[in-house]
């Protein structure tokens, strides 16, 4: 169990903090559906410098400086990425959906040209590089507690420092846009450009932010997840992960709260259909009762070792409960207003 | 514009929007091809084993195609399987197209054609031969797929129409439900179906070995055997029938109304959670019907345990689609295009330090130019209104009264005659339906997702 709720937290933290990189981005009035690729090139930027960066001793030895570094230099190529995105969709007016979608295309396309030009790979792994006192490091954990209580276990054991800088960015970015004058200017131009620019907010401005924000939060999640959940590995996909993440932001309506509920429940689900075996089906089956069951009734145990044993089973879990949740929710459900429409002053 | 043509009897060739589509999207292509172009040029000068010529080969091999591939023979068959795998992609880009007709984004095409392609692969392999003449399975068979991806497809016309859900998130979710149900039915029947004769058993079986395979019409032959057979025919009439379905009929109508505004055709009259759902579901029928189609030519593998992974040709329907400006005739090109681009690609690697990863960048490129099409063919019109307004300013005013002299037609469009609701008036509609063609993308959610 301890397992489980510790994979759910290193899975859900780039949902969460890409998640709010869209909610960023809408908010301002800029459909960012090209959070995936960001993601991606945000990612291979990071693996790139962190490649770079291990040949020398100093960064082996401090790993965790060499981990943050990586993970600004992918949040600052994010943004400058995320650019490409706020000159068409705001300078030029252009389609939003076209301008994602050709960053979606460009992003994994553009990183595994220059890896096979320049690696002859087709993906970027980060392996051990040998410290200053002669020991093997791998890119790893930031701190390893294996005697804490169960509840600290799950925070700070095998807990890596993105986790932490992801949480603190998110709450103070949740904060910052509910609770300060450019926050607020920033949502008016999400609901109603024409008004907010009629008091004098600079509306193109103000979407630019947003976006670069979107951009910035974008490639640090892309990082993170290659970092932790994918092992880092940097290759041409995120495998989705920015799609899902979009998906999480509708279904947190576009709320801090909503994405960090949607980005820990989607995480648990998907983690436990990873570790299904050994946090669910091994406790279940220690039980008598199951036992006596799975002995007697042979229709049941049929169906058990078919579905209850399956993991397709189980990898089809999160999707399904996000799609009944939205279901039920869509009422309550309220986009911002003015996403998607460029910024047209004349408009009434 | 049409009444606009129809009054004036006619139009110079290069004010036709038609023609200023298509001006822009070459545009486009030539963007794209110029970028990648740079991008050789410049990792030939910065990286010390690659001379500066390679540069200018590479972008000749991508730009010559299948020609790359060297003798006629080779040329021949390179071009009959660029056919063969455009098939797919075009019903992709057609499901993609007739979605953003209606003002939905179909991202969720790769599950939808995932669906498809296990239905008709259902079907055509456990219908033993004999029992039925081997055509009928065929056309079982691709009943099987097209239904199934109507069903992936009617999904997120559901929940759209029924829930208001955003139809983005639904067909994302869609997709990773296909990807593991197709594994999930394959690995519970595996004995049946998984292709055990070749040393991995990571594909399904070739229909062939059950007999079924599309009918070829010596379309091979022509090709030195390659894999193209008559599907290309039937994704070209499928996509005129589709043309005309939009424009010359009511529900294509209909459907186009819901896309340029929703509102204002529920307030025409029209049942637009109806055509909501219509919409996704044929666009879904049109994604499944491609997997069809590909898996019934009888020589291909489908790789089954997919759960981790969605096809890429799903997702090229999105390019397919927008570079085309969704017109279903162009898409056939657009596709075709596309399959050309990556067939001199895939040449690169062997002839060069380069590899085919640059078509792809040369494909996102030129969308990312296809979003500024409405800014070209807008730029175009300004500068030929310029001209015209100074020669014929008097005539010009006798002809459209409306219009104040100097306003240029996109401006026009961009601010409708307040009395008429936009897609009720043919007039109007069409205007904007023109000038907007290519971005006609309407940005999803703006009506409010949800009350």
């Amino acid at each position: 169990m301890i397992f489980l709720l510790q994979k759910t937290l290193i899975f859900a933290i780039p949902l969460l903090i890409v998640a709010l990189a869209g909610m960023y981005a809408e908010r301002s009035g800029i459909i960012n559906i090209a959070l995936d690729g960001i993601m991606i090139f945000g990612a291979f930027m990071g693996a790139i410098a962190a490649f770079g960066l291990r040949k020398s001793t100093f960064f082996v030895d401090h790993t965790q400086l060499l981990f943050l570094i990586c993970l600004l230099i992918a949040a600052v190529s994010g943004a400058v990425f995320s650019l490409l995105l706020s000159f068409s969709a705001i300078n030029l007016k252009a389609d939003q959906t076209i301008g994602g979608t050709a960053l979606n295309l460009l992003a994994p396309a553009i990183t595994l040209f220059i890896t096979k030009v320049l690696f002859n790979k087709d993906k970027l792994e980060m392996e051990t590089a040998v410290d200053s006192a002669g020991k093997s490091r791998d890119f790893g954990f930031a701190m390893l507690n294996g005697d804490l209580n169960p509840v600290g276990q799950v925070f700070f054991d095998k807990s890596y420092i993105s986790t932490f800088l992801a949480v603190f960015i998110f709450i103070v970015l949740s904060v910052w846009i509910y609770k300060t004058k450019t926050g607020l200017r920033l949502r008016s131009c999400g609901e109603h450009p024409q008004a907010a620019a009629s008091v004098g907010i600079n509306v193109n401005r103000m979407r630019y932010l947003g976006t670069t924000i979107s951009g910035a939060l974008a490639g640090f999640g892309g990082y993170a997840y290659v970092a932790t959940v994918a092992n880092g590995t940097a290759e041409g996909t995120v495998a989705g992960m920015g799609f899902l993440a979009l998906a999480i932001m509708i279904f947190g309506n576009w709320k801090p709260v909503g994405i960090a509920f949607g980005s820990l429940l989607f995480g648990f689900l998907k983690c436990l259909a990873v570790t299904y075996n050994k946090s669910l089906i091994q406790p279940l089956e220690s039980h008598a009762w199951m036992q006596n069951l799975l002995a007697n009734s042979e229709g049941f145990k049929t169906f058990y070792e078919a579905i209850f044993k399956n993991m397709y089973f189980y990898n089809l879990i999160p999707f399904i409960t996000v799609l009944i949740v939205l279901a039920f929710t869509s009422k309550r459900s309220r986009a911002p207003k003015a996403e998607g429409i460029p910024y047209d002053k004349g408009a009434r | 514009m049409r009444n606009q043509a129809s009054e004036t009897k006619k139009v110079p060739f290069f004010r036709k929007p038609a023609v200023q589509s298509i001006v822009a999207s070459l545009i486009c292509v030539l963007g794209g091809l110029l970028v990648g172009f740079i991008v050789l040029l410049l990792m030939a000068v910065f990286s010390k084993d690659i001379p500066v010529s390679e540069a200018f080969r590479g972008i000749l091999i991508v730009l010559s195609g299948p020609i790359a591939a060297g003798n006629p023979k080779d040329v021949l068959f390179t071009c009959g399987n660029m056919l063969f795998t455009a098939t797919p992609l075009i019903m992709t880009g057609l499901s993609v197209a007739l979605a953003f007709k209606t003002g939905l984004f179909n991202i969720g095409a790769p599950g939808q054609y995932l669906m498809g392609a296990m239905g008709s692969l259902l079907v055509a392999l456990s219908i033993p031969q004999g029992t039925m003449p081997a055509a009928l399975i065929w056309i079982l068979a691709f009943l099987a797929g097209t239904l199934l991806g109507v069903l992936w497809g009617a999904i997120p016309g559901f929940f759209k129409a029924k829930f208001n859900v955003n139809e983005v998130i639904v067909c994302i979710l869609t997709n990773w439900i296909a990807a593991n149900v197709v594994s999930w039915v394959f690995y519970a029947n595996q004995e049946k179906f998984v292709n055990i004769a070749e040393t991995k058993t990571n594909f399904i079986k070739k229909t062939i070995s059950n007999g079924v395979s599309t009918a070829t019409f010596g379309l091979d032959k022509l090709f030195a055997n390659s894999y193209l057979d008559v599907s290309i025919v039937i994704v070209c009439v499928i996509a005129v029938l589709l043309y005309v379905m939009l424009n010359k009929t009511t529900f294509g109508y209909e459907l186009r109304a819901c896309g340029y505004n929703r509102n204002a055709a529920k307030y025409a009259g029209m049942n637009e959670k109806r055509n909501i759902l219509l919409s996704m579901a044929i666009a879904g029928g049109l994604a499944g019907c491609g997997a069809a189609l590909w898996c019934l030519n009888g020589q291909q593998d489908f790789k089954w345990n997919t759960y981790q992974s969605l096809p890429n040709v799903g997702f090229n329907g999105i390019p397919a689609a927008l570079l085309a400006s969704n017109n279903p005739i162009g898409v056939i090109f657009s596709a075709i295009f596309l399959r050309y681009i990556d067939t001199g690609g895939s040449y690169l690697p062997g002839e060069t330090s380069f590899n085919e990863y640059v078509s792809q960048l040369i494909i996102a490129v030129i969308i990312y130019f296809a979003g500024f099409s409405k800014f070209i063919k807008d730029y175009l019109k300004k500068k030929q209104m310029k001209k015209e307004t100074a020669a014929t300013i008097a005539g010009d005013f006798v002809k459209n009264p409306e219009r104040p002299i100097g306003q240029t037609a996109s401006e026009q469009s961009a601010a409708p005659p307040p009395e008429a609701p936009a897609p009720a008036g043919p007039g109007s509609g069409e205007e904007t339906a023109e000038t907007a063609s290519a971005a006609d993308v309407p940005a999803e959610g703006k009506d409010g997702d949800g009350q």
